[in-house]
C-alpha cells in the first residue's frame, strides 16, 4: 500500500492508473487473436467467437461465454450463419448479428431464446458492420448493409425497424461510424472520406466538427462517450479531436504522431472527471490522450480489447484484465506524494497511532487546528470506495473510523454504508463470481440490478446473502431471488416432478411476494404440466391459479377455483372463456354446477343475450323462470299479436310448472287484452295496457256501464271493489241520477257511508243527505260529522251511548254551542 | 332528547374519505388533458356533487356536463369522458356512440371511468362490439361517501337486488375493499361480529385483501369494533312506516346523499329549494332523531327562543347593535331560514299523512308487529288495494304481513295477489315472483302440507315419538320466525303508555311499538361481546353468525367504544336513529356504514323497475 502511486501516470493535471482486475482463468491458447469479442459494460460477461469466418461444416467456429474473470459459462459450436457482430443487452442477453440480417439471442448460459430479422432487403445486401448500443429505451442494434444503407432499432424487446435515409455518395461501409442518442432521438454519425454526416430518421446532414483544421484529412476512427455527450475523432494526420457530440463545441486537439488508424478508440472518463481523455489502441500500443499535448503510452504484449465503462476503460487481453481510469480527485489528494490534505494527514495520523507513536497526536492536532477533521474523515471514506485493493480499503476505513472518534456530531451513515457496500463489492469481485464493479458503477446500476445480475448468473445463495446483508425488503430482495431460483429449478429435467415440487416448497415456503402460480406457469412452459398442477396446489390465493389452469385447459378446475376466490370478475373471465371453448350443452352443464357463475352469466344474458337466457332456463327445466321470461318478453313486444303469443307461451310454461295462479292470471290478462282491443276498435276507448281496475274506471267514465259490469262479471271482481269504483266514478262525473239508481240496484256491500263520503267530497251536501238515512247506525255519527250536522251526530251518539263517539262529537263542538255541549256531557256522565 | 353521555368518545374524522376520492378523481381527469365533455350516470350525480362541485370539474378542463340518458348525444367536443357505474347497458350505449362516430368518420377520444370498480363483463362488451381499442378505461375507487359525521354510504342501491335477488355476488369484493379502506384509515379492528351469508363473504374478502396487500394502518386504532349485518336478516324493519323526523322526511321527500329538495308547498315560495340535512344544520340536528309527534312542539319552542334573540336588539345602544349585527344576526337569520323550512316540511308531511288515514295505517302495522287481529289487518290491506290508495304502500303492507306471519295462507295469498293485479296491472306478476325469491311475500306451510308430512313421518316412528312430533310440527305451523324472535328478543315492549318524549328504549323510533330487530341484535351482541347465549336467536335467523376477536388495545381506550356497523343491502334512517339512541345510552359512538340509505319504497321500486 505504500506504493499506491507507483501505478499512477500523470497527464496534465490528472493522473491515470491501471489496476489489475483479474488474471484470466480461461484456457485460451491463441489469446484473442482472430476472434470476435464482446464484453458487456458494468463488469458484464464476455463472449468470444473464434475464427468467425470459417464456414466449412467440418470446422465451424466456436462460441464461448465467460464471466468477466474468465470462468466458462457456456461453450458450443456455432452452427448458424456467419456472425458479423456480437453484443450484450442490458439484461445479460447475447445478441449475435448475422450477415443475413438475422439476430439470434442467447442467454448467459448459451441457450437459445429467440431471434428476429432486421428486414427483408438486408438479407440480400448483407450486413457489413453492426453495432449494439444502449439507450434509455433499452438495447438496440444498428447495421450498415452492402449498399451503404443504415437500419436500426432502439429496443430489441419492442422491435421497430427504422431504415435511415441514403447517404450521398456512400457505396459499401463508411470509413467509420457511431450511434448517438440525442434529444430523445437515435442518430448515426458517419464519415466517408473527408465528409462527416449525421443521419437521423428523415435526413442526412453534412456536418463539420468546430475547430478541426481542414488539413486534418479524413476521419478514420470515432468514438462516443458512455453518456453520449462527447465525441472523439481520429484523423488521417494522427490528430485526436474531442468535443461535444452535438458538434457545437470543441474541447481540444491532440497530435498522437501516429499515422495509422487505431484498432480501437474509446473514451476514458468518469463522472466529474478532471479532464476528458480518450484511449487509443494499436497493435502493440495503448495511448491515453487528454487535454494537453502530452500522452501516456503503454506497450501491449498481446492482442487486447478495450471495454468502455462509466468511469474508465477495461483492457482485456488473453491473459489479464486491467482497469484503466483517471485517479479520482479525492484519492489523488490523499495519496499524492507530500500531500497535506486533511485526508492524507488523517491517514498518516492513524498510521502513527498504530505504531503507538505520539506523532499521531501531532498530525491530529494539525488537522483539528484547521478544523477540517470532518472533511478528513469524509475524504477517507470516499477514497476507500474507489480502491480495488482490500488492504488499502481497510487502511482508509480504519483511518476514517479513528478520526470519527474525535468528532461529536458526525453522521455515521456514510461510513456504515460504504463499509456494507464494499463488503458486497468485494464479494462479487471475487474471481469465482467475476463481476468487477467499481463503486461508481455500483451506485449507478443500483443494488436491484446487481441482484438481477447475480440471479442471471444463477448465483442464488450469494444473491440472497447480499439481500439479507443489505437489509433489502423481503418483497424486493430475498423473495425475488427465490422466485427466480424456483423458476430455474422447475426447468431441471433430471429431477422428478415430486422431488422438484418438494424442494421448491421447502425453500420458498410462505415467502411474501413469491407466487406459486408464476413458478407453475414456468413449469408448464417447460412442458411439465403435472409439476405445474402440483405447484399450483401450494398457491394460497385461488384466484392466482385461474389463468394458468385456463391455459392448461383445466377449465372445470379453473372455474371452481375462480368461484372459490370470490372474485366475480375472475369468474366471469373463466365463464366467457368457457363459452368460446365448449359446446353449448357442456357449457350449460358446467354452469349448472356453479350457481355463482350461473347467476353472473344470467345477469349478463339478461342484457346482452336474451335468447341464451331462455336456453339456460330451458336446460334447467325452470318453467317458472321461463314463464317469467315470456311475460317480460311480452311487454317488449310492440304488437298485440306478438304480445298475446308470448303470453300464451308463458301460460304453457306456468302450466308445466304447476303454477296455477300465474297461469290463470296470464290467461286473464290475455282475455283482458283481447277485450280492450275489441273496445278500442269499436269505441276508440284507448284502453290498451290498462289494468283491470283502470279499464273499468275508464269505461265508467265513458259511461259504458254495461261493459264495465260485464268485465266485473267476467273477471269475478269482488262486489265491494266494483261498488267503490262505480261510486267514485259516478260522483266525480256528478251523475247524481245514475248514482241514485246505482244505490237502489241492490243492497250496498260497502254500506252507505261511502256514498255520503263521495258526495261530500264532490261538494254536494244535498245529495249526501239523501243517503244519510241509509247509513247503518254504527256509522251514523261519522256520516253526520262529515255532513257537519252536529245535532244529528249528537243524537246518534247519545242514542248509541258510545263513549268514543260522544267524545268525537264533543271534540268538534264549538264552545259557543253550550246547549249541545251540556247535552253531550250529561250523556257521557250518565254512562 | 338527552345529550351525549359525557364519557362517549368523539367521532373520528370521516371526511378524509372525501379528500381521498376527490384527489383520485382529479388525477383521473388530468389523465385526459385538454377540454372534454363529461357524461355522468344519473345516480352518480348527487354523490359526485358531494365530492367535487362543478367549479372543481371546470378547473380540470371539463367543458360541459351531461347526464347519461341512453340517447344519442349532442356534444361536439373532441374528447368525451364517461363517469359511470359498471353497468352493461351503459357500456353498450357508449359502444353504440363510438360506432356511430366511426361510421360518420368522426375522430374523438373516449375515456370511461368506472366507479367504484370496473368489471370484466363491461370490458368484454367493449371488446365484443369492437371498440376496446378506441376507448380507454379507468377506475375511480370511490367506495365510501361520508354522508354525515356518523353515516358513510357506498351509494350502491343495486347491492340489495343484485345480491339477494339475482344471487350475483359481484359487489362483495367492492364492500370488502371498502372495509379494507376503513381498516387502513381507522383500524386495526380488533373485534368483528357479523351475521348473514353475505356478511361472512364480505369478511372473507376483507381478510384476503388484508393478507395479500401491504396494509399500513397509521398509528393507533380509532375504531375497534365492527358489526356486519345482511339486510335479509331483518327485512321487517325497513317495511315499517318511519315516524322519526329524518325517516319521515326520507319517506316523503327522499333524501339523496344527505340532501333533500323541498317542494314549493314546503318552502312557501314558487320554487323548490335544496337543503343539506346533516349535523351542520343546527335545527335539523336537534329534531332528526325525534319522534314526529314531538317535532312541532320543539319547533315552536325554538321559534320562541329565536324571537327572543331577535327581541334583544330593542334597548341596545349603537355599539351593542353593531356587535349584534356582526356576530349574531347572520347566525340567527340562518337559523330562522332553516326553522321555517322545517316547519314547512312538518306541515306538508302532516297534511299528506293525515290525508291517507295515516293513523289507521299505523294501527294496522302495529297489529301486524304484535300479531293481533290478523283478519282485520288482512281486510284493511284488501281495501287498501281495491281502493288503489297507493301502489307501493299496499305492497309494503303485504310484505309486512307475510314477513311477520312467516308467509300467508295460500288462499289469502292468492286472493290478495289477484286483487293487486286487478288494481295495478298484470305486470306485477313478475314483481310477485321477485318478492317470492326474496322471501318478502311467501306462501305459508299449510296445516294440510304439515299434516301430510306428519303422517308420512309418523308411519316411520313409533306412537310415542309420533305424539311429540305432532306437537312439534303443529307448533311449527303456528309460530312464525318473527313471532319467536320477537318473543326471544323482546321486540315489542309491553308498556301501556309509552312516553315518546322521554324514550326508554329503541322502540320509540316506531312509536314504542317495536324495537328494530337489526338494532336489537347489535345491542345484544355488543353487550355480550359475542353471540353466546343467542344460539336460539341465530338458529331462527338461519345462522351464518361469526365473531373474530383479535388483540385489543389497552382497556378503556376510546377506540374500544367506537363501533362500525355495516349494513349490507341498505339501512333506514329509523335504524340509524335507534343506533344513535343505543350509543347515547351505552356511551358508545356508532358509525353506520351502509351500501345505501334505503326505505320500503326504494326497495319495492327497485323490484318493480326490474320488470
Amino acid at each position: 500500500m505504500a506504493f499506491v502511486t507507483a501505478s499512477w501516470n500523470p497527464l496534465g493535471d490528472a493522473f491515470y492508473r491501471k489496476t489489475e482486475l483479474y488474471e484470466m482463468s480461461w484456457p485460451l491458447r491463441d489469446g484473442l487473436r482472430d476472434s470476435l469479442v464482446a464484453a458487456a459494460p458494468y463488469g458484464g460477461p464476455i463472449a468470444i467467437l473464434r475464427e468467425p469466418q470459417r464456414r466449412s461444416p467440418s470446422s465451424r467456429p466456436h462460441l464461448d461465454i465467460y464471466s468477466a474473470s474468465g470462468l466458462s459459462l457456456a461453450s458450443f459450436v456455432w452452427k448458424s450463419g456467419t456472425v458479423v457482430q456480437l453484443g450484450w443487452t442490458v439484461s445479460d442477453e447475447l445478441l449475435c448479428v448475422q450477415e443475413d440480417g438475422k439476430v439470434l439471442i442467447y442467454d448467459l448460459f448459451g441457450s437459445f431464446k429467440r431471434h428476429f430479422s432486421l428486414g427483408q432487403e438486408v438479407s440480400q445486401s448483407q450486413v457489413l458492420e453492426a453495432k449494439v448500443f444502449h439507450s434509455p429505451y433499452g438495447s438496440g442494434v444498428a447495421i450498415v448493409t452492402g449498399c451503404g444503407r443504415f437500419t436500426l432499432t432502439t429496443n430489441i424487446d419492442d422491435l421497430k425497424l427504422r431504415r435511415l435515409p441514403e447517404v450521398p455518395g456512400l457505396q459499401g461501409a463508411p470509413c467509420c461510424w457511431a450511434v448517438l442518442t440525442q434529444d430523445r432521438q437515435t442518430k448515426v454519425l458517419l464519415s466517408n472520406g473527408p465528409d462527416l454526416y449525421v443521419l437521423d430518421n428523415t435526413s442526412c446532414t453534412a456536418v463539420s466538427p468546430p475547430g478541426l483544421s481542414p488539413e486534418a484529412g479524413s476521419i478514420l476512427q470515432m468514438s462516443v462517450s458512455f453518456s453520449y455527450k462527447y465525441l472523439a475523432l481520429f484523423t488521417q494526420t494522427g490528430l485526436v479531436w474531442t468535443g461535444t457530440s452535438n458538434l457545437q463545441a470543441k474541447l481540444c486537439e491532440v497530435d498522437t504522431k501516429m499515422r495509422s488508424a487505431p484498432k480501437q478508440m474509446v473514451w476514458c472518463r468518469r463522472p466529474r472527471a478532471q479532464q476528458p481523455s480518450v484511449v487509443l489502441m494499436w497493435e502493440r500500443l495503448l495511448l491515453v490522450a487528454g487535454q494537453c499535448s502530452d500522452t501516456i503510452q503503454f506497450p501491449l504484449d498481446s492482442v487486447s480489447v478495450l471495454v468502455p465503462e462509466l468511469d474508465g476503460v477495461r483492457v482485456l487481453s488473453g491473459s489479464h484484465q486491467e482497469l484503466l481510469q483517471e485517479v479520482p480527485l479525492v484519492s489523488q489528494e490523499i495519496f499524492k506524494i507530500a500531500s497535506m490534505s486533511p485526508g492524507a494527514l488523517l491517514l498518516e495520523a492513524h498510521r502513527e497511532y498504530e505504531k503507538l507513536s505520539q506523532r499521531a497526536d501531532e498530525y491530529l492536532r494539525e488537522i483539528k487546528e484547521q478544523c477540517v477533521l470532518a472533511e478528513a474523515v469524509r475524504q477517507c471514506v470516499e477514497a476507500a470506495g474507489h480502491e480495488w485493493d482490500c488492504v488499502t480499503q481497510k487502511a482508509l476505513l480504519r483511518a476514517a473510523s479513528f478520526g470519527k472518534c474525535f468528532l461529536s456530531d458526525f453522521s455515521p451513515e456514510p461510513f456504515v454504508t460504504i463499509c456494507r457496500e464494499l463488503r458486497v463489492l468485494n464479494a462479487v469481485r471475487e474471481s469465482s463470481v467475476g463481476l468487477p464493479l467499481t463503486h461508481t458503477q455500483f451506485k449507478q446500476m443500483t443494488v436491484q440490478v446487481l441482484i438481477d445480475r447475480l440471479v442471471h448468473r444463477r448465483l442464488y445463495p450469494l444473491a440472497i446473502e447480499v439481500c439479507r446483508y443489505l437489509k433489502i425488503p423481503e418483497f424486493q430482495g430475498v423473495s425475488r431471488v427465490l422466485r427466480h431460483w424456483a423458476e430455474c429449478k422447475v426447468q431441471q429435467t433430471d429431477l422428478s416432478d415430486e422431488a422438484v415440487a418438494r424442494t421448491v416448497c421447502a425453500k420458498v415456503g410462505d415467502s411474501p411476494g413469491v407466487s406459486y402460480s408464476h413458478i407453475a406457469a414456468k413449469a408448464y412452459e417447460s412442458g411439465r404440466p403435472e409439476l405445474a398442477i402440483k405447484l399450483l396446489e401450494f398457491e394460497a390465493r385461488s384466484g392466482e391459479q385461474v389463468p394458468l389452469l385456463l391455459k392448461m385447459k383445466r377449465s372445470q378446475l379453473a372455474l371452481s377455483k375462480a368461484v372459490e376466490s370470490g372474485d366475480t370478475d375472475l369468474v366471469f373471465t373463466v365463464v366467457s372463456f368457457l363459452k368460446n371453448e365448449m359446446n353449448r350443452g357442456d357449457f350449460f352443464m358446467t354452469l349448472r354446477n356453479q350457481p355463482l357463475a350461473l347467476s353472473l352469466y344470467r345477469q349478463f344474458c339478461k342484457v346482452e343475450e336474451s335468447q341464451t337466457l331462455k336456453d339456460l332456463l330451458n336446460q334447467d327445466d325452470d318453467h317458472d323462470g321461463l314463464g317469467n321470461f315470456y311475460v317480460s318478453a311480452a311487454f317488449k313486444e310492440p304488437r298485440l299479436d306478438g304480445r298475446l303469443a308470448s303470453l300464451q307461451n308463458a301460460v304453457d310454461e306456468y302450466n308445466k310448472a304447476k303454477n296455477d295462479f300465474n297461469a290463470k292470471a296470464t290467461e286473464e290478462e290475455m282475455k283482458l287484452l283481447k277485450f280492450q282491443r275489441k273496445l278500442d276498435e269499436e269505441k276508440g276507448a284507448g284502453l290498451q295496457g290498462l289494468s283491470l281496475q283502470d279499464t273499468m274506471e275508464a269505461l265508467l267514465n265513458l259511461g259504458l256501464y254495461k261493459h264495465a259490469e260485464q268485465l266485473c262479471r267476467d273477471f269475478r271482481v269482488p262486489d265491494k271493489r266494483f261498488w267503490w269504483l262505480k261510486l267514485r266514478a259516478l260522483a266525480e262525473k256528478h251523475d247524481w241520477d245514475e248514482l241514485d239508481k246505482f244505490s237502489r240496484s241492490k243492497k250496498s256491500p260497502i254500506g252507505y257511508l261511502p256514498f255520503v263520503e263521495v258526495c261530500v267530497k264532490n261538494h254536494n251536501q244535498n245529495e249526501a243527505k239523501k243517503y244519510l238515512v241509509k247509513v247503518s247506525p254504527e256509522q251514523r255519527v261519522k256520516a253526520c260529522l262529515l255532513l257537519g250536522d252536529l245535532e244529528g251526530a249528537a243524537d246518534a251518539a247519545i242514542e248509541r251511548r258510545n263513549e268514543a263517539e260522544l267524545g268525537a262529537v264533543l271534540g268538534r263542538c264549538p264552545a259557543s254551542n253550550r246547549q249541545l255541549m251540556d247535552r253531550l256531557q250529561r250523556a257521557a256522565a250518565k254512562k | 332528547m338527552a345529550s351525549q353521555r359525557r364519557d362517549a368518545p368523539p367521532l373520528p374524522d370521516v371526511s378524509v374519505l372525501k379528500r381521498v376520492a376527490r384527489d383520485q378523481l382529479i388525477f383521473l381527469l388530468e389523465q385526459l388533458p385538454g377540454k372534454k365533455d363529461l357524461f355522468i350516470d344519473p345516480d352518480l350525480m348527487s354523490p359526485l356533487d358531494r365530492i367535487a362541485n362543478v367549479s372543481t370539474l371546470k378547473q380540470h378542463e371539463v367543458d360541459k356536463l351531461y347526464k347519461v340518458e341512453h340517447k344519442p348525444i349532442v356534444s361536439v367536443a373532441e374528447q368525451l369522458c364517461f363517469l359511470i357505474r359498471p353497468r352493461i347497458q351503459t357500456v353498450t350505449w357508449i359502444c353504440d356512440l363510438v360506432n356511430s362516430d366511426k361510421a360518420l368518420g368522426r375522430v374523438r377520444r373516449y375515456k370511461i371511468i368506472f366507479t367504484p370498480q370496473k368489471f370484466f363483463a363491461c370490458e368484454s362488451v367493449l371488446e365484443e362490439r369492437g371498440v376496446f381499442g378506441d376507448v380507454s378505461c379507468d377506475q375511480w375507487d370511490f367506495h365510501l361517501l361520508p354522508v354525515d359525521d356518523d353515516i358513510i354510504s357506498l351509494e350502491l342501491p343495486e347491492f340489495f337486488t343484485d345480491t339477494f335477488l339475482a344471487g350475483d355476488q359481484r359487489w362483495v369484493r367492492t364492500v370488502g375493499s371498502s372495509l379494507h379502506l376503513l381498516h387502513s384509515l381507522f383500524g386495526p379492528f380488533s373485534k368483528v361480529y357479523g351475521i348473514g351469508r353475505i356478511a361472512k363473504m364480505v369478511y372473507e374478502s376483507f381478510r384476503t385483501q388484508l393478507q395479500t396487500e401491504e396494509t399500513r394502518t397509521k398509528g393507533d386504532a380509532q375504531i375497534e369494533n365492527v358489526f356486519i349485518i345482511d339486510r335479509d336478516v331483518d327485512l321487517v324493519t325497513p317495511f315499517c312506516s318511519q315516524v322519526v323526523y329524518e325517516g319521515l322526511v326520507d319517506d316523503v321527500f327522499r333524501i339523496k346523499c344527505g340532501c333533500v329538495e323541498f317542494s314549493p308547498d314546503v318552502t312557501a315560495s314558487d320554487k323548490s329549494i335544496k337543503v343539506m340535512l346533516n349535523s351542520q344544520d343546527k335545527v335539523f340536528s336537534e329534531i332528526r332523531n325525534e319522534h314526529f309527534s314531538n317535532v312541532f312542539g320543539f319547533l315552536s319552542q325554538k321559534a320562541r327562543t329565536l324571537q327572543m334573540s331577535y327581541d334583544k336588539r330593542r334597548g341596545m345602544d349603537i355599539k351593542q347593535m353593531k356587535t349584534f349585527v356582526s356576530e349574531e344576526l347572520k347566525g340567527l337569520k340562518q337559523e330562522h331560514r332553516l326553522l321555517s323550512l322545517h316547519i314547512g316540511a312538518s306541515e306538508a308531511m302532516m297534511k299528506r299523512k293525515t290525508k291517507q288515514d295515516f293513523q289507521e295505517l299505523l294501527r294496522t302495522e302495529h297489529s301486524l308487529l304484535e300479531g293481533f287481529e290478523l283478519r282485520e289487518c288482512i281486510s284493511f290491506i284488501e281495501e287498501h288495494i281495491s281502493r288503489q290508495v297507493s301502489m307501493m304502500e299496499s305492497l309494503r303492507l303485504l310484505c309486512l304481513l307475510s314477513l311477520t306471519e312467516n308467509g300467508l295462507l295460500p288462499k289469502d295469498l292468492r286472493s290478495l295477489k289477484a286483487q293487486y293485479l286487478q288494481s295495478y296491472g298484470f305486470d306485477h306478476l313478475l314483481t310477485f315472483s321477485s318478492l317470492k325469491t326474496l322471501g318478502l311475500v311467501q306462501e305459508q306451510h299449510t296445516a294440510e302440507t304439515l299434516s301430510a308430512m306428519e303422517t308420512r313421518v309418523g308411519r316411520l316412528v313409533n306412537d310415542r315419538t309420533a305424539g311429540k312430533l305432532t306437537e312439534a310440527i303443529s307448533s311449527l305451523a303456528k309460530k312464525s320466525n318473527f313471532r319467536a324472535l320477537s318473543r326471544k328478543l323482546n321486540l315489542v315492549p309491553k308498556v301501556e303508555d309509552y312516553d315518546l318524549r322521554v324514550p326508554k328504549d329503541m322502540a320509540y323510533v316506531f312509536s314504542g311499538a317495536y324495537i328494530p330487530l337489526s338494532c336489537r341484535l347489535i345491542e345484544q351482541v355488543l353487550d355480550r361481546e359475542s353471540w353466546s347465549g343467542l344460539e336460539e336467536v341465530t338458529r331462527l335467523l338461519n345462522g351464518h353468525e361469526f365473531n373474530v376477536t383479535g388483540s385489543a388495545s389497552s382497556p378503556g381506550a376510546d377506540s374500544q367504544r367506537r363501533v362500525l356497523v355495516l349494513f349490507l343491502g341498505g339501512c333506514t334512517f329509523s335504524e340509524i336513529a335507534a343506533l344513535r339512541f343505543l350509543a347515547r345510552e351505552k356511551g358508545l359512538r356508532i358509525i353506520t356504514v351502509t351500501t345505501a340509505i334505503t326505505n320500503s319504497s326504494r326497495i319495492l321500486e327497485s323490484l318493480v323497475q326490474r320488470n
